[in-house]
């Protein structure tokens, strides 16, 4: 390395070398430089304080509740919101504020694990589709387009019809919904990446197909994944409740949100209590969710805002 | 420059691009984007091709590394024919035959930092250990003018000429023989191009690199080149030293490019040739001479006889028939 000494102590100089380095003082990754544009978002705060909120809520829910979401006060059936029942009992004189408490861990868990069962598998599909092409791409598209024909609560009713009603199935369809949503994201994002010149660049430097799928591909597509994953957190938990209300979700006694809305409906005029809260937690946890994800969105891509 | 075995030989490269159209995405046509060039550069030479916007130069320069598959022809590159490789073989040549990209934005993965994207290259062809390897990251900022310390930052804190720094060394880190220089200096400032250009002529003779140097802007080509391609629809029209060039251009077209260099002195009367019309399609080029009905010393026979592209002065090669009579010089 002659040529390395020769030039060691003589820099170019030039207005180039020193005009960006003031300005930029530490590096910054760009997920550090999203996170702190997300930081400044009043909205995708208050999301996130919302969701931290129902999170806390439901680890702590044995700390929370006097009483078991299970108990049933026969003589305290439909009170009203009091002291001892502070969202008031249902038609069974259950608390409903402990069966609240105890439904944020359903929904939750059914958002999460529906989110990331469609995620892993809509992703895969869609790289695949994406970066292969062809008639491999034909295939998992037209597949993902006749899903998407159904309407996705139809499609999500027929499979737990066929899977028999309980909460898992519940979960297993809304994660097959959502396939072809995560899948075409994926796809497009693929495509568009695939078609950079820094992609062209890799293969000129002699990498192999798999390595610039997972380090090239892959990193630059997983923004509008994220986004996507957050505000389908709030589609499954609205999902799941549609389910739950239509009886084919969680059973009897689980205290899922859907399922006491639609137990509870029939006293909407004599004890609105019963419908409100768990109405107004399902309101505030999808809310919530959406705030975060439309935050994520302009924090990850911020020529998207304008 | 000896006339030895030449280190890249290009004959008959084509690059068709299919125009798909109709109810069935049938093919109704094709861009002739490179149409039959041939050439040959030799071991530490710069060869500079020129032409307009569209003329396939950038497309001739990314077929020649298979980054665009051609669509016939062969490639040459130390006497074995890259066109025949598998991916694999084509994947570990590839360290001998380097590219920098014209767009220095475009070409830097944003996600990763300096230190990846200059110690991929040498990751994937399996250059020493991680610790050597950040060695050689350091080295190689340092060569082409920025500081060791700018390893850990991300492309997006760096102005354009100290991107295509950058881009530059990512090109050289595997010590390539051969680098295609598609633009390098198009997409940056006049201030900075001087300096980024200085960079790559010094490198050229400290690391006896062979450039083939693409470029529109004619005052760049005849700076670094050693020879000049001219291309125009994706045809090789002139080639020939970088002093027979500029003073004696021989086809018509390189003479209305010359023509048009401007000058600085504003008193000075110059005879331009300005061309009428405009670039023809390059999916529905005209017959015979693809220049013909521009040329304004067009011949019966240039409008139904393609040129050949031949030496009619000694290492001067053009495609043009008003150079028929002449012998060829041997």
């Amino acid at each position: 390395m002659e040529a390395a000494d020769k030039k060691t102590g003589q820099p170019m100089p030039g207005p180039e070398n020193q005009e960006p380095n003031t300005s930029v003082p530490e590096p910054a990754s760009p997920w550090k430089v999203a996170f702190r544009r997300l930081r400044k978002n009043k909205l995708a705060m208050i999301g996130l304080g919302i969701i931290l909120f129902f999170i806390a809520i439901a680890l702590a829910a044995p700390l929370l509740t006097s009483q078991g979401y299970e108990t049933m006060n026969g003589s305290d059936r439909l009170q009203g919101p009091s002291g001892a029942y502070w969202f008031g009992t249902d038609d069974l004189g259950r608390d409903i504020f402990a069966r609240i408490v105890y439904g944020a861990r359903i929904s939750l868990f059914v958002g999460f694990f529906a989110v990331t069962g469609a995620l892993v598998f809509g992703s895969i599909l869609g790289i695949v589709a994406g970066y292969y092409g062809r008639w491999v791409d034909m295939i998992i598209s037209r597949f993902f387009d006749i899903m998407l024909a159904f309407p996705s609560i139809l499609l999500a009713i027929a499979i737990v019809a066929i899977l028999g009603p309980s909460l898992q199935n519940a979960l297993i369809a809304i994660a097959i919904i959502n396939i072809p949503i995560f899948g075409r994201l994926v796809r497009s994002k693929v495509i568009s990446i695939r078609e950079e010149e820094y992609i062209m660049a890799a293969k000129a430097q002699g990498m192999k197909s798999g390595r610039i799928l997972i380090h090239h591909v892959l990193p630059n597509s997983t923004a509008p994944i994220i986004v996507q994953a957050t505000l389908g957190f709030g589609t499954a938990i609205l999902e799941a409740a549609a389910l739950g209300f239509l009886g084919l979700g969680a059973q009897p006694p689980t205290p899922e949100w859907g399922r006491m809305l639609s137990d509870s409906r029939q006293y909407i005029q004599s004890a609105p209590w019963t419908v409100l809260f768990p109405g107004i937690s399902i309101m505030l946890v999808v809310l919530g969710f959406n705030m975060i994800g439309d935050g994520l969105r302009d924090a990850l891509d911020p020529k998207l805002k304008q | 420059m000896t006339k030895t075995e030449p280190l890249l030989r290009v004959t008959n490269l084509k690059k068709y691009f299919p125009i798909k159209g109709g109810v069935f995405g049938r093919r109704v046509g094709d861009v002739k984007a490179v149409n039959d060039v041939s050439f040959e550069v030799y071991d530490k030479e710069v060869l500079g091709i020129v032409g307009e916007s569209g003329c396939g130069k950038s497309t001739t320069g990314k077929a020649l590394l298979r980054l665009i598959e051609p669509t016939e022809g062969s490639v040459y590159f130390q006497g074995e024919d890259i066109t025949a490789k598998s991916p694999e073989e084509m994947r570990k040549m590839r360290r001998d035959m380097q590219i920098i990209f014209q767009d220095p934005y475009a070409s830097l993965n944003p996600r990763h930092t300096v230190e990846k994207i200059l110690g991929e290259p040498l990751l994937v062809h399996g250059v020493g250990s991680k610790a050597e390897r950040r060695k050689k990251v350091e080295e190689i900022l340092e060569i082409v003018g920025l500081p060791k310390e700018h390893a850990s930052r991300y492309p997006h804190q760096f102005s354009g000429g100290q991107r295509q720094r950058i881009g530059i060394a990512r090109a050289l880190i595997v010590r390539p023989k051969l680098i295609v220089c598609d633009e390098p200096v198009s997409a940056l400032d006049v201030s900075i191009q001087s300096q980024i250009l200085n960079l790559m002529e010094d490198l050229q003779e400290d690391f006896g690199l062979t450039y083939i140097f693409i470029a529109h802007d004619l005052s760049v080509v005849k700076h670094i080149s050693h020879r000049i391609g001219v291309m125009y629809l994706g045809k090789m029209v002139e080639l020939s030293s970088n002093e027979d060039l500029y003073s004696e251009p021989l086809h018509p077209y390189t003479q209305s490019l010359l023509s048009a260099v401007p000058e600085p002195d504003p008193d000075m009367q110059k005879d331009r040739i300005v061309l009428e019309g405009d670039v023809p399609s390059p999916s529905d080029p005209p017959d015979g001479c693809a220049f013909h009905n521009r040329c304004p010393s067009c011949m019966e026979i240039c409008k139904t006889v393609i040129p050949e592209f031949r030496e009619v002065r000694k290492d001067h090669f053009t495609a043009c028939h008003l150079y028929n009579e002449e012998q060829p010089v041997n």
